[in-house]
């Protein structure tokens, strides 16, 4: 399993917890293809944080299986399978007694790695998640919610896993702060293309990061699983349409750009200008603040590619 | 074998001398509890109000350590040498070994109460005095009681200490005197010392955890 | 030079060259005796006493360390054991080695036994606290990252229960050198006996009881200090803020 990044295959897997009725996951099956974000997204209690520590084994299946690059992960030594399986969790489970770099270090040194090449991977990872080099040297007491989340990343990161699982990762962190750190988690995908299992109970944050969105219900039933623009365009059932809201339309739009859509002619001077990468949900926003009726749509470099009209927007 | 046949014997010689050893056991508890009020009168206001105050952290600790490392027959001999043997010169020295107990962790029990709820009582308007006896005292009940109870533990083993030093009727001058009393009744002065520490120390510790009760709701 | 020393027995009258001044009315630091006597008397008790204090309190952590993994794993035994060591702690010294003689008998192992029995009190619950007390999700990231009970033991667990401890040790430290000092009414050994020397003389001879009460407070002090020593250097994360 050291791949790049690994396939991760639920089939049929359920976990009924010992005394309790009924199922916490129910016959979950879906594929992860390998270097994808799937995000589980559900009401509390519908199972996510069950569904994802079944992965690594901190919960042992009732029944089902799951594969990571087709091989069950029962047949996994136990220790290797969490080693090669990069875990990040909501209180993020720093280790006091450990400087930043001796927090990341803990995995690599495991594996025998040698204090220079630590330093020099810890540097590196900093790097990644946005963090000065001079963090190493800290303790997690002197590090605020969010860079300790940064820690907290960049140790999983560290013995460079072919699959990630994050438990509501950004859960404890303010607004402000958690949109920064969805960006750079999305910017830093964008490098590593790792496979990814990203719990959260907002559907939001799931439309954003997810490459496919898996909405449990519960008793941990699968509701769906897609495309985020497939969720919020045809939601299977009552059940998902609700827990995706009635902004769905808005939310919609808020996942295209205006570069996606087929633009039409007559690029006149007079009309607002605006770049290809502005979301659909941005563009008729500023449409209707500004009363306009259309805008060009603009490529590199300011190069006018096409008009765009509020009837566009909302066909 | 000989070790039953010593508490065999150490009962028998309670049964013959019961009157000697009760008076010598007043005695004791009396030397013990008359050292232990002092210590408290002075320990228990000074440890609350510094903790209340949030200050001399420093005294506090340095207290408790100081009175750990205190060899208490040094410190008899000590109380002996300069002020001579007697019931009150004794206690003297029993008071400066009880006092650290009581008020480091009256110190720490004040100082740690949840300062969400002080500043809540300040300001409803409860004066200083208020939010020590109402607020900080109850919640930090268990903590000044187990520092009460480890000080009277000391007091009465160090009381019995005091008799080796000269100071009679405590018990002590019972266990260090073989000769007199023979193995039976050293072993039986040790079982009653016992008993009035653990006795006391129950006590306190049945005072404690209720305390805690009181403390943690109901589940 | 092991023997029963019961009060009332032999007073021992030091015997002097010259006796000094101070000497003769009996002040409280006599230099010349103490320098007469550093080499015969207050230095061998001084190493005695730390001999006694390093074998209790060393095996005095054995002990509770082992009983406090006991009674983590074991929930039920946790209660029991620490009423145990709690019970132990509350036998006043002189009666705990009275009632051990008639088991161990005048011999330096029944100060030790009784020494032991009273660092349990403080080391058992400081250790099951210290474990007690690591947090919820550092265990959980240590199992998910792939980290053995073993690893977890000896690279979390362990080192984050350093502080409390260590400062259990201090506390039991200190305390077993001073408790240390009454054993020496029944059996000679360490710094307990210049002090009951020094009682048994007439009129209580005041150096050497400062002398010898003066070397064990300083033993406990420095031993202290030296604990906390070692606690500032295993723990720099506690003063991180
Ligand atoms: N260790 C456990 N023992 C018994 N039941 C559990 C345990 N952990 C979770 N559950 C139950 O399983 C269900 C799913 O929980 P969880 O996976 O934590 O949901 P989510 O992460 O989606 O909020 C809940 O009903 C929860 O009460
Ligand atoms: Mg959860």
């Amino acid at each position: 399993m050291r791949t790049e990044a690994a396939e991760l295959v639920f089939d049929e897997a359920t976990k009924v917890y010992p005394g309790r009725e009924g199922a916490a996951v129910h016959e979950l099956s879906l594929t992860v293809p390998a270097g994808e974000i799937c995000v589980l997204v559900g009401p509390s209690g519908g199972g996510k944080t069950t569904a994802l520590k079944l992965v690594n084994r901190l919960i042992p299946l009732t029944s089902g299986y799951i594969r990571i690059d087709g091989k069950a992960i029962g047949d996994y030594n136990i220790t290797e399978l969490r080693r090669s399986i990069g875990y990040v969790i909501q209180q993020v489970g720093l280790f006091p007694h450990y400087t930043v770099e001796g927090n990341i270090g803990v995995v690599p040194r495991l594996y025998g790695e040698s204090r220079s090449w630590i330093k020099a991977r810890s540097a590196e990872l900093l790097d990644l998640v946005g963090l000065d080099p001079s963090y190493a040297k800290r303790f997690p007491a002197q590090l605020s919610g969010g860079e300790r989340q940064r820690v907290g990343l960049a140790r999983a990161l560290a013995a460079n896993p072919p699959l990630m699982l994050m438990d509501e990762p950004f859960g404890a962190i303010d607004p402000i702060v958690r949109t920064r750190l969805q960006d750079e988690f999305l910017r830093l995908q964008g490098e590593l293309r790792k496979t990814v299992v990203f719990v959260t109970h907002d559907i939001d944050e799931a439309i954003k990061i997810g490459d496919r969105i898996a909405i449990l219900r519960e008793g941990g039933k699968l509701a769906q699983y897609d495309t985020p623009m497939q969720i919020l365009d045809h939601p299977v059932d009552e059940f998902v349409a609700d827990f995706v809201g009635r902004d769905r339309a808005l939310k919609a739009l808020a996942l295209q750009k205006l570069g996606d859509l087929k633009l039409g002619e007559g690029v006149r001077d007079g009309l607002p200008r605006l770049p290809a990468e502005t979301s659909l949900r941005d563009a008729l926003s500023f449409l209707l603040a500004e009363r306009q009726e259309a805008a060009v749509v603009t490529g590199e470099n300011g190069k006018p590619l096409g008009v765009v009209t509020r009837e566009d927007l909302l066909r | 074998m000989i070790v039953s046949s010593l508490v065999i014997d150490a009962f028998r010689f309670i049964g013959d001398n019961g009157s000697l050893l009760l008076s010598e056991t007043g005695q004791l508890a009396k030397l013990a509890f008359a050292s232990l009020a002092i210590s408290l009168a002075i320990a228990l206001p000074v440890g609350l109000w510094l903790g209340h105050k949030h200050r001399g952290l420093f005294l506090a600790l340095g207290a408790s350590t100081l009175g750990r490392a205190l060899p208490s027959i040094a410190l008899i001999g000590l109380g002996i040498a300069v002020l001579g043997v007697g019931f009150w010169n004794v206690s003297v020295a029993l008071v400066v070994l009880g006092v650290p107990p009581i008020l480091t962790n009256a110190y720490l029990a004040v100082d740690g109460v949840d300062r969400d709820a002080v500043e809540a009582a300040r300001g409803i308007g409860l004066t200083e005095t208020q939010i020590l006896t109402r607020v900080e005292l109850p919640l930090g009940l268990p903590l000044i009681l187990a520092g009460i109870r480890i000080s009277a533990v000391f007091v009465v083993a160090t009381a019995t200490i005091a008799a080796v030093a000269g100071l009679g009727g405590t018990l002590g001058d019972v266990i260090v005197n073989q000769a007199s009393y023979g193995e039976a009744g050293v072993f039986a002065a040790a079982l009653c010392v016992s008993a009035v520490a653990l006795g006391t120390a129950g006590l306190l510790g049945l005072m404690q955890a209720a305390a805690f009760r009181r403390m943690t709701p109901r589940t | 030079m092991n023997g029963v020393r019961f009060a009332g027995g032999g007073v021992v009258i030091p015997h002097f060259h010259k006796p000094s001044a101070c000497l003769l009315h009996n002040g409280w630091f006599c230099a010349d005796w103490l320098r007469q006597h550093w080499g015969d008397t207050l230095q061998p008790d001084l190493i005695q006493h730390i001999k006694l204090t390093l074998l209790a309190v060393g095996i005095g952590f054995a002990i509770s360390f082992v009983l406090a993994l006991i009674g983590l794993r074991f929930r039920l035994l946790d209660l029991p054991l620490g009423a145990f060591s709690d019970f132990l702690y509350t036998i006043p010294s002189l009666a705990l080695f009275v009632l051990l003689i008639p088991l161990t008998g005048l011999t330096v192992t029944t100060i030790e036994v009784a020494l032991v029995s009273y660092t349990l009190f403080v080391l058992y619950r400081n250790i099951v606290a210290g474990l007690r007390a690591v947090p919820a999700d550092v265990l959980e990231a240590a199992r998910g990252m792939g980290l053995t009970r073993t690893e977890t033991f000896l690279r979390v667990e362990l080192p984050l229960s350093a502080p409390a401890i260590l400062a259990g040790l201090r506390v039991a430290t200190v305390s077993t050198i001073s408790i240390a000092t009454v054993g020496a009414l029944f059996i000679a050994y360490g710094l307990g006996q210049p002090i009951y020397d020094a009682l048994q003389q007439p009129d209580i001879f005041r150096t050497e009881l400062v002398a010898g009460g003066g070397l064990a407070i300083l033993l406990a002090l420095t031993a202290d200090a030296l604990l906390a020593l070692v606690q500032r250097a295993v723990t720099p994360w506690t003063r991180a803020r």
